[in-house]
């Protein structure tokens, strides 16, 4: 997976950069651990593929990576053994990829308590944002709640008054439900926490129709989603009560999957793939042209976090973790969802938008961009972290 | 009331999809003392070849049948290239071989169809939902799912208990070698078992497509459940997979729809619906590790 098409043209373009010292031909190796296999499968390999299309369309500019992925199998045992060989065989400073959470809690100790980098393009659980937060932890996707934040302050926005919320049991999961609860107004008539294996949800769905709420949230990510959206409609709840989400709920693979069912549902997320501005339609060309799909948000976070270690390694190496820290801080770089800065914790301080799922010019359904509902929204969580 | 109604509908369900699984891994396991990790896969080839054909046909009848023979043909081939030479070794080498299988099984579909999850549509004439209980309306298809279970059931009853082959199926549990010395060939009765149970997992995998979502991996996490399920019933019999199969349909579909709602009347919400989640996700193990207590052989043990 060495990124070899970084030609003579693109280190050209370097040379009135500033001098920078770096032994030259030694590239900087980036240990991507992912999840690629399992119905969390397609996330990973989002992320993988757009970190890939970042790095093969000459975003690293003169630094040399070479890109070291390996499956972690949804598996945290699996994740941690993986980790551990590349830090002590491989000797890899800069770590980035991991999709769940429950992985990462187990990954973020070893790979931090060996002076190693930590690069988050999706999990951000709540465990990691505030006190035991880490100088050498950052996250460019969100803090968990935040996500849920935004769809509990959409669902208010939105005139729901009594809510019935689930989610899977998993670290991930409460931080959804305590993340919704955090801005929603009205009454939470019914919660309910499914186990992160589970297909079916058939009964779920008996005790939502007995609790006849206004509106469900739900939190099930990737595969999840779709079997819990169809059995929605199985049960004859779509139409009759709408549903809130946030955005791993309903990305743009669960929506092709799904199709008419999540017409009108409401979705908040931090990008989409309309956003109007210079880097996103970069990018979303260039994903959809290369791998023949619509780019889910995990792409646009495996894609941003592409540039801000690129960016990064402009000025320094991972292999100095104060120097990288300083250079990762600044967040130099084009992200694609517009705005981005780094909050105290060292996670995102962003906008989040509402989307709903309409058809477009072209008759087919997507994720439309309907407005603001959070502006540079940081975490409830950073101002317990001391760095 | 209606809601446990819909309830007990649901665990029923669930268990009889876990009966045509455990149907066939119980019978392998039972007669040719082998442990086949792999049956999730063949439960994943069904559901891929029943979704595809579906696609490319609109038939959902053409649908089950593809799933069917994709996972009998499939289990049939692996029978005699690779299973067959390890009923004779320790259960260990069964467990790696067989778990080998499903990560091959779990590539190949991957390279086949890709990651993305497949989907499957209900058939127009099984949608909706009919309100045979007032005030309850199921779903069609989750009916015709039990219809379908319960067929099954009772066509493998007649199977095994009144032909000749359902003779040789019980002779072969529980005496294996004194059936071969009688002069059956008992490679092709194993051949034919696996070939059956590989079918009927195909069928369970074709028949979830349109509810679940297709993809891979699908079969590996209802395996476990399996494996409780002929624990619970006894090794090596269809009727106790049967009675395993609902027993921990309903207790796993109870437990997660009313044990937070009963444990709300004792403690603080947050913390019923925490602890309530984490106890029903423990109810079929603990269902197990009761059964065994009671019954170290399961319920409805088949050997002497």
């Amino acid at each position: 997976m060495t990124i070899t098409r970084r030609a003579a043209i693109a280190a050209a373009a370097t040379l009135a950069a500033p001098s920078i010292v770096r032994a030259q031909g030694a590239a900087v190796k980036i240990g991507m651990i992912t999840t690629l296999s399992g119905p969390g499968g397609y996330l990973g390999a989002d992320i993988r593929d757009a970190f890939q299309l970042a790095a093969d369309t000459g975003m690293f500019g003169a630094t040399k990576v070479e890109l070291v992925i390996e499956d972690d199998g949804l598996k945290p045992a699996q994740a941690k053994q993986i980790a551990n060989r590349m830090l002590k065989s491989d000797g890899i400073k800069l770590f980035t990829g991991i999709v769940f959470s429950n992985i990462l809690e187990a990954v973020a100790p070893d790979v931090l308590e060996e002076g190693a980098v930590y690069v988050s393009p999706n999990a951000g659980p709540s465990s990691l944002a505030g006190k035991n937060c880490h100088r050498n932890y950052f996250v460019i996707s969100w803090q968990n709640d935040s996500l849920h934040e935004s769809a509990g302050e959409n669902a208010t926005r939105l005139g729901y008054k009594r809510m019935y919320l689930l989610a899977p049991n998993y670290p991930a999961g409460k931080d959804a439900i305590t993340g919704f609860k955090r801005f929603f107004k009205g009454e939470i008539v019914g919660e309910a926490y499914t186990k992160l294996d589970q297909t079916d949800y058939a009964p779920e769905m008996a005790q939502i129709r007995a609790a006849n709420p206004d509106a469900v949230f739900q939190f099930h990510p990737g595969g999840l989603g779709i079997a819990f959206l169809r059995q929605y409609q199985q049960a004859g709840l779509v139409g009759k009560i709408p549903m809130v989400l946030a955005a791993p709920s309903l990305d743009a693979t669960t929506l092709g999957a799904v199709g008419e069912i999540a017409t009108g549902m409401d979705v908040t997320s931090h990008w989409n793939s309309d956003f109007d501005n210079a880097a996103n339609k970069r990018f979303v060309a260039g994903f959809t042209e290369r791998f023949k799909r619509m780019p889910t948000y995990y792409a646009s976070q495996g894609y941003d976090t592409a540039l801000a270690i690129a960016a990064a390694l402009k000025s320094a190496n991972p292999g100095n973790a104060e120097a990288f820290r300083t250079a990762m801080l600044k967040a130099d770089f084009a992200s694609v969802r517009g705005a981005f800065k780094f909050g105290a914790n060292q996670h995102p301080v962003q906008d989040w938008y509402g989307l709903r799922v309409e058809k477009g010019a072209d008759g087919k359904l997507a994720l439309v961009t309907k407005g603001k509902v959070l502006t540079n929204h940081g975490d409830a969580y950073a101002a317990q972290c001391k760095l | 009331m209606t809601l446990l109604a819909e309830q007990v509908l649901n665990g029923l369900q669930f268990g009889v999809m876990l009966f045509l699984l455990a149907a066939g891994l119980t019978l392998v396991f039972g007669i040719m003392g082998l442990i086949n990790l792999a049956h999730a896969s063949l439960y994943m080839i069904g559901a891929f070849a029943a979704a595809w054909v579906q696609g490319r046909t609109g038939s959902f009848v053409l649908a089950l049948l593809a799933g069917l023979a994709a996972a009998a043909a499939t289990g049939v081939a692996i029978e005699v290239a690779v299973l067959r030479r390890l009923y004779a070794r320790d259960h260990m080498d069964q467990v790696l071989a067989t778990f080998g299988m499903i990560l091959f099984f779990n590539e190949a579909m991957a390279m086949l169809f890709g990651r993305q999850p497949l989907m499957a549509a209900v058939p127009g004439w099984l949608g909706g939902s009919v309100e045979f209980i007032p005030g309850v309306p199921y779903p069609v298809y989750r009916l015709a799912i039990i219809v379908v279970g319960m067929a099954v059931a009772a066509l493998l009853y007649g199977l095994i208990g009144h032909t000749r082959v359902g003779m040789l199926i019980r002779a072969g549990a529980t005496h294996r070698e004194m059936v071969r010395a009688l002069g059956v060939d008992i490679g092709l009765l194993s051949t034919g078992i696996f070939g059956l149970g590989a079918a009927l997992a195909g069928l369970a995998g074709a028949m979830t497509g349109p509810l679940l979502s297709v993809q891979v991996g699908m079969g590996d996490r209802i395996l476990i459940t399996t494996f409780v399920v002929i624990v619970v019933g006894g090794i090596g019999s269809v009727r106790g997979a049967l009675a395993g199969a609902l027993l921990v349909g309903m207790v796993d579909t109870l437990t997660r729809a009313f044990l937070p709602g009963l444990l709300k009347s004792v403690m603080v919400a947050t913390e019923a619906d925490a602890i309530g989640a984490g106890l029903s996700s423990m109810a079929v193990f603990i269902l197990m590790a009761v059964v065994l207590l009671v019954r170290p052989r399961g319920l409805f043990p088949a050997h002497g």
